[in-house]
């Protein structure tokens, strides 16, 4: 008897791999390990213990390293131990541990160390709350320790996603000699999704400059002191070519519904998720809305943006925090289209019907833009008075379109 | 009776291999220079040089990589036995060793040491304590003598706002995962070759599989204390030793019950 194949199965080799359920934790931990990890470090913080539990059973069995450190302090030190000798190393955590491990994120960035951080975001500021957050994306894009550094960023809005992700962030992380975090809310932690259990990973280039006894070579020294200032002037550059180079080269987003859209939704991760139920009630509705999810935050996406902004009527901006993405679509869409604001903060999750109405008032707030369009089939005059709310209803029942899809993902990667 | 005339040509003090050939930045009378050439010694009679990998802390000493010839990862402030415990689990056939201070290891990172010896990282600390902040220009550490005045205890350390001083390789004694523990010093000749016994038995007993092994050397800062050279080395022989005694802590590399890096 046949057994019925399931949606997503991936043919491969003779057999076939079918998904499996995975809570978020516990998928990335073994897509780490499958990509490669020689070694883990953490500390227990809810929501992202499961992470730690995953690995602290999976690397011993494969005889790989796994140490439960004293503090988050401790545990990002000794990924720059671990990464000072080449090997492949991993560390997670939540907000406030986070926090603890910005010291360490600016001396590894200093000394051009790769690690791969996931940071499964909770709400701040300080204890806050255990449950979903975006609350620390100023943190993760905008630098975590002092001094001038970047670090690329990379969200997932799907555990399936996740996956891919952390085998893509230790394959950056080891080409560019920097450490990469996942930007995991706390619903990607948490959720249980379908993951087809493919893995990838990356190849080991020689790295050349690793920790492993000077036998036969020059003694090497990992350091980020540069006492003299032009010294560190030149490594300052140094690295600031390489942030220009990654920014050119490793921007990622998806979109959807875009093609037609007069109002974009730009959302990341878990508010990606509920925009895009938003989008499908608002074409019900009417109106043509689109989401433009960015993939990497650091470097962001503001390429699409910046082009397309003077096509769209409006912005609309969801985020699980009081507004810190806004801050860098505003700046790519230097002011040429009205950009509005919804958030949830402290662990709340939006609706998709809060969002519905963030489009709606967006779109009564705002004229339409001409732009030559064969699905611009409604003239701007038929419009209703956009201060006279009540009958916005009506017209858009009048004005009812079929939902596009959400197929079209048009993913761009360098 | 013959006389045996000693070959003029014979070596019998010259700069260790792993010494490099520089001056270093060190103040006169400072004990590092000494302390550096110590481990240059070891690591050259043990043949250990190209297995080692050092970590080197914030301090005085953080320039000690440019000293000593062998690879070297830089730690944040009080971090280096974190780092050291990176550097040790993945790579279980190195010699791996910190080399602090007092101000790094005593105050800041007393987490980290306290914990790596918790483990029983397979680990030798090299815990220099001259008991002042040197390098930031001679504030009050936690191994600050009482009634020392420093730039930031002017009146001299009072018990009653500052506490005492910490006799931190004492604590680390009580811990299982610590095999050796010692406390030696370079006030005299004597204590310079004692002290380079003890970083030779904490050597052996990271290479013998043993847990975190350290050695406490107590030392000076001549310009920190406000004194010359001489006067730091009489200062450090007569008074320093009162608060922290000398000698061996703790040898058993056989007893410890957590063994890190031992499969």
């Amino acid at each position: 008897m046949a057994i019925a194949e399931a949606p997503n199965s991936i043919h491969r080799g003779h057999g076939v791999v079918r998904p499996i359920l995975m809570k978020g934790n516990e998928a990335m931990a073994e897509a780490a390990i499958q990509a490669g990890c020689d070694a883990y470090f953490g500390y227990p913080i809810t929501p992202q213990a499961e992470l730690l539990e995953w690995m602290a059973r999976r690397m011993p069995e494969l005889g790989r390293v796994f140490v439960q450190a004293e503090s988050e302090l401790a545990a990002i030190n000794m990924a720059l131990g671990a990464a000072a000798t080449g090997a492949r190393v991993l560390v997670s955590s939540s907000s406030p541990g986070i926090s603890l491990m910005a010291e360490g994120m600016s001396y590894l960035a200093g000394s051009e160390l790769p690690i791969v951080l996931i940071n499964v975001v909770r709400g701040g500021p300080g204890l806050g709350s255990i449950g979903p957050s975006q609350s620390d994306y100023f943190q993760a894009t905008k630098g975590h320790g002092h001094g001038d550094y970047r670090v690329p960023v990379l969200a997932p809005s799907s555990i399936a996603e996740s996956v891919e992700l952390v085998a893509d962030a230790f394959e950056m992380a080891e080409r560019y000699r920097t450490p990469v975090m996942i930007l995991a809310d706390g619903v990607m932690g948490q959720a249980m999704e379908a993951v087809v259990p493919v893995y990838r990973m990356p190849v080991r280039q020689p790295a050349g400059w690793e920790l492993t006894g000077a036998a036969d070579r020059a003694p090497r020294v990992i350091r980020s002191l540069h006492l003299r200032p032009e010294d560190l002037e030149t490594h300052n550059r140094h690295l600031q070519a390489k942030f220009t180079a990654i920014a050119e080269r490793e921007m990622r987003w998806a979109g959807e519904c875009l093609e037609d859209a007069e109002i974009v939704i730009v959302a990341y991760g878990t508010a990606a998720r509920v925009a895009r139920t938003a989008i499908e009630r608002a074409r019900d509705g009417g109106l043509r809305a689109g989401l433009f999810r960015p993939i990497s935050l650091w470097p962001f996406p503001s390429s699409w943006l910046s082009s397309s902004a003077p096509d769209l009527r409006a912005i609309v901006v969801v985020e699980m925090s009081a507004g810190q993405m806004i801050e860098d679509v505003r700046l790519a869409v230097e002011g040429r289209t009205p950009v509005f604001f919804h958030g949830r903060t402290g662990g709340m999750v939006p609706t998709p019907g809060e969002v519905v109405d963030a489009l709606r008032r967006a779109w009564a707030l705002t004229t339409p833009k001409r732009r030559p369009s064969v699905l611009d089939e409604i003239a701007p005059d038929d419009e209703p008075d956009p201060l006279s709310l009540i009958e916005l209803g009506a017209w858009a029942a009048a004005r009812r379109c079929p939902t596009r899809r959400m197929a079209g993902v048009t993913r761009w990667r360098s | 009776m013959a006389i045996v005339t000693p070959d003029p040509r014979r070596i019998i003090y010259r700069r260790p291999d792993l010494l490099t050939n520089t001056s270093t930045h060190y103040c006169p009378g400072c004990g590092h220079g000494i302390i550096h050439r110590l481990v240059a010694e070891l690591l050259d009679d043990m043949h250990l040089g190209p297995r080692t990998i050092g970590v080197a802390s914030v301090g005085c000493s953080v320039f000690v990589y440019d000293y000593l010839a062998v690879d070297f990862v830089e730690a944040p402030h009080g971090r280096a036995p974190a780092v050291a415990t990176g550097v040790r689990r993945v790579r279980p056939d190195a010699f791996v060793f910190t080399y602090q201070g007092d101000g790094d290891l005593a105050a800041i990172g007393t987490a980290e040491i306290v914990h790596a010896a918790a483990r029983g990282e397979r680990i030798c600390v090299i815990f220099v304590n001259n008991g002042i902040y040197g390098m930031t220009g001679g504030q009050m550490a936690p191994t600050t003598l009482l009634g020392q005045r420093t730039t930031s205890s002017p009146a001299g350390r009072e018990a009653s706002t500052a506490g005492y001083p910490i006799p931190i390789t004492e604590m680390l004694a009580l811990l299982p995962g610590v095999s050796y523990a010692a406390r030696g010093s370079i006030a005299d000749p004597q204590w310079v070759g004692r002290t380079k016994a003890m970083l030779r038995r904490a050597f052996e007993v990271q290479l013998a599989g043993g847990g975190l092994s350290i050695v406490e050397i107590l030392s000076t800062c001549p310009v920190g204390w406000g004194m010359t050279p001489i006067e730091s080395m009489e200062h450090l022989a007569r008074d320093v030793v009162r608060t922290y005694p000398l000698g061996v802590l703790v040898d058993r590399p056989k007893d410890a019950r957590t063994v890190a890096g031992q499969a």
